[in-house]
């Protein structure tokens, strides 16, 4: 029973930083009606700016406690390359979905070199570095407290942009471009700058999300296209578009994961599958996502 | 009245036009005959090397054809076509250890079969979806299939994939030629005329009623609906077919090899594809397969540059998208038009 509860708690250390990329993806779809391909890629970006700017801070004096809040920060800045990425996808607004899906897969393909070309081949990591904080521990349940640390981040993060996007007026503003976008525009918005607002958050979500699992995992060439696969049954079960779907969708996936690695190693992304054609079947738009036309 | 005096009117320009515009339907048709002449020539002049960079180009043209009459004709963009490629090349594998099938129709048979069967499910499902719908719907298919390949693989040979042997063809088993010669060989005059068999069959079937049905649903699905066509029936009709030709070319592809590898089925490879019909031009029925020759050029050449092919192969297809939507054989028709005028 123990294994289990440590089991999900890996699950859902997995399912946080899952969430992150998820929701970016959902933000951007949400907004833009674009399907980011490049998510896992941005992902990807994140993790080795993180570890690189770790390395660099800590061999300049920096006191290791500190290393969660230099993730952060190099999330976010990373993050702002979504500006020009943005201004690259303004090109083909409006053309057909399969277009702007080509031009998001070819970034993933230049920015698998990109890392290669700057980090080369090999995986790297920081070492033991989450293991600054130690270990959380209540019987036999365990954790590292730095896990717990970004399982609390993400959600403080869920909450933040649910208030952002509930409460604020700029958050209505975007709603309301997601919503009807020739609408919102007859209405005053400025939507070329909704969208910019949108992929470079949507981006940041990303970079963030990799940032912080950095400490926790080798980043390795392969992350963001691996990541990708289960983004999107993260999407697809939650529901195109929705932000809840995304947090169900990102917890689903994080623990089934974890157990079917426990249980039967085969069938790790297989049973995440099969849950993404059930729901498919037999909820085609997902558990939270409006109905597929 | 008016109509009346229009047509005597128009009748001489026609006929000065004539000419030109015969000009022009013949041309793609020289065109074409041109091409296979070359290829049929190849052996003659081009070292192995390139013929056998030429060789997936056959599996590869096989497969886009297949490819483009679900995207191009129908309109449903597949991320998970790569999955059909790997299921010929697995099914001809397991065909050769399971019952020792060494003759290469066999081979194609037992991947069409993997292919069709695998895809009879799918397309049942699919069918119902467009969009991006079907794009993730077919990626979520395609990595599944890819997982089950990398994992089980006490059936599938996990990441080291199944062996594909040597096959003979027709029957002739072409022991004493080395392995090169064979696919340079035999194994080339094969697949052009393969290719060319089953290029003449999707010109057919694109020209046929269905053909016309699964354009028409693609354009309007509603009107199209409206006037009696089942929708769903040729789109997974469709879908059916574009993955037999997909199995077909994977077969030739794990010969071509020697090997059927699980990275066939990852969703990257899948992109590829998309990429290769792109480059081309999918609005064009010979435009992927001018892609698929392009891009296998186009990869060879950058790879043996630089270790950072990917990257100029994206910065590639960022600018072809941007720029050049309707691909090398669009635009080329297009320059042509301009000309003519």
């Amino acid at each position: 029973m123990d294994a289990y509860l440590n089991l999900i708690l890996a699950g859902v250390f997995h399912a946080s930083v899952l969430f992150l990329v998820a929701a970016g993806l959902q933000l951007i779809f949400g907004v833009q009606r674009i399907v980011n391909l490049a998510c896992g890629s941005i992902y990807a970006l994140g993790a080795y700016c993180g570890i690189s700017v770790t390395q660099w801070a800590l061999s300049h004096g920096m006191p290791a406690p500190w290393f969660p809040l230099v993730l952060l920060v190099t999330g976010v800045v990373v993050g702002l390359l979504g500006i020009p990425l943005e201004r690259l996808l303004r090109t083909i607004y409006g053309r057909q979905e399969s277009f702007q899906l080509l031009l998001t897969f070819s970034l993933v393909l230049m920015v698998q070199d990109v890392l290669r070309f700057g980090w080369g081949a090999n995986p790297q990591q920081l070492g033991s570095l989450s293991m600054t904080y130690g270990t959380l521990s209540l019987g036999a349940i365990s954790m590292p407290v730095y896990n717990a640390m970004v399982i609390v981040a993400a959600i403080a993060l869920s909450v933040m942009l649910a208030l952002f996007l509930g409460r604020t007026s700029a958050g209505k503003i975007l709603r309301a471009t997601a919503e009807n976008r020739d609408t919102a525009a007859a209405m005053g918005v400025n939507v070329t700058r909704v969208y910019l607002l949108v992929f470079t958050l949507g981006t940041m979500l990303g970079t963030v999300g990799g940032a912080l699992v950095a400490p926790t995992a080798a980043a390795s060439l392969e992350m963001g296209v691996e990541l990708v696969v289960e983004a999107f049954a993260v999407v697809v079960i939650g529901g195109l578009g929705s932000m809840k779907g995304a947090a169900v969708g990102a917890a689903i996936v994080g623990i089934v994961r974890a157990i079917a690695i426990a249980v039967y190693p085969e069938a790790d992304i297989l049973a995440i599958y099969i849950i993404v054609l059930g729901v498919l079947i037999w909820r085609p738009s997902g558990l939270f996502g409006k109905v597929a036309d | 009245m008016a109509k009346t005096t229009a047509g005597p009117a128009l009748a001489p320009a026609a006929g000065t036009a004539l000419p030109s515009h015969g000009l022009r339907a013949v041309l793609p048709h020289a065109l074409v005959a041109a091409a296979l002449l070359v290829l049929a020539g190849a052996p003659l002049v081009l070292d192995s090397y390139h013929l056998t960079l030429l060789i997936p180009f056959f599996g590869y043209a096989i497969v886009l054809l297949g490819f483009n009459l679900l995207f191009g004709y129908a309109g449903q963009l597949s991320f998970g076509h790569a999955m059909f490629v790997a299921l010929g090349a697995y099914g001809a594998a397991a065909a050769a250890s399971l019952w020792e099938v060494r003759s290469f129709e066999l081979m194609l048979l037992a991947g069409l079969v993997a292919g069709v069967l695998v895809a009879a499910p799918i397309a049942w499902l699919a069918s119902r979806y467009t969009g991006i719908f079907f794009g993730m719907l077919t990626l979520s298919f395609g990595m599944l299939f890819h997982s089950f390949l990398n994992k089980f693989y006490n059936i599938t040979g996990g990441d080291s994939g199944m062996r594909v042997p040597r096959p003979s063809l027709l029957g002739q088993t072409l022991e004493d030629l080395d392995k090169t010669a064979f696919l340079t060989g035999p194994f080339y005059a094969y697949c052009l005329v393969l290719s060319i068999a089953l290029g003449l069959l999707m010109w057919r079937i694109v020209r046929s009623p269905f053909g016309l049905h699964l354009s028409a649903s693609r354009d309007n699905e509603r009107k199209a609906a409206y006037l009696g066509v089942q929708v769903r029936r040729v789109r997974a009709a469709a879908f059916i077919v574009s993955a037999a030709y997909g199995a077909v070319g994977g077969v030739i592809l794990g010969v071509n090899v020697g090997l059927a590898d699980p990275e066939l089925a990852y969703w990257t490879h899948s992109g590829h594809l998309v990429f290769m019909a792109v480059l081309g031009g999918y609005r064009e029925f010979l435009g992927p397969v001018v892609g698929a020759l392009a891009f296998i050029l186009l990869h060879d050449n950058l790879m043996s540059i630089t270790q950072y092919w990917r990257f100029f192969l994206g910065l590639m297809l960022a600018v072809l998208v941007i720029v050049l939507p309707e691909g090398l054989i669009g635009t080329a028709r297009r320059l042509a038009s301009r000309r003519a005028r």
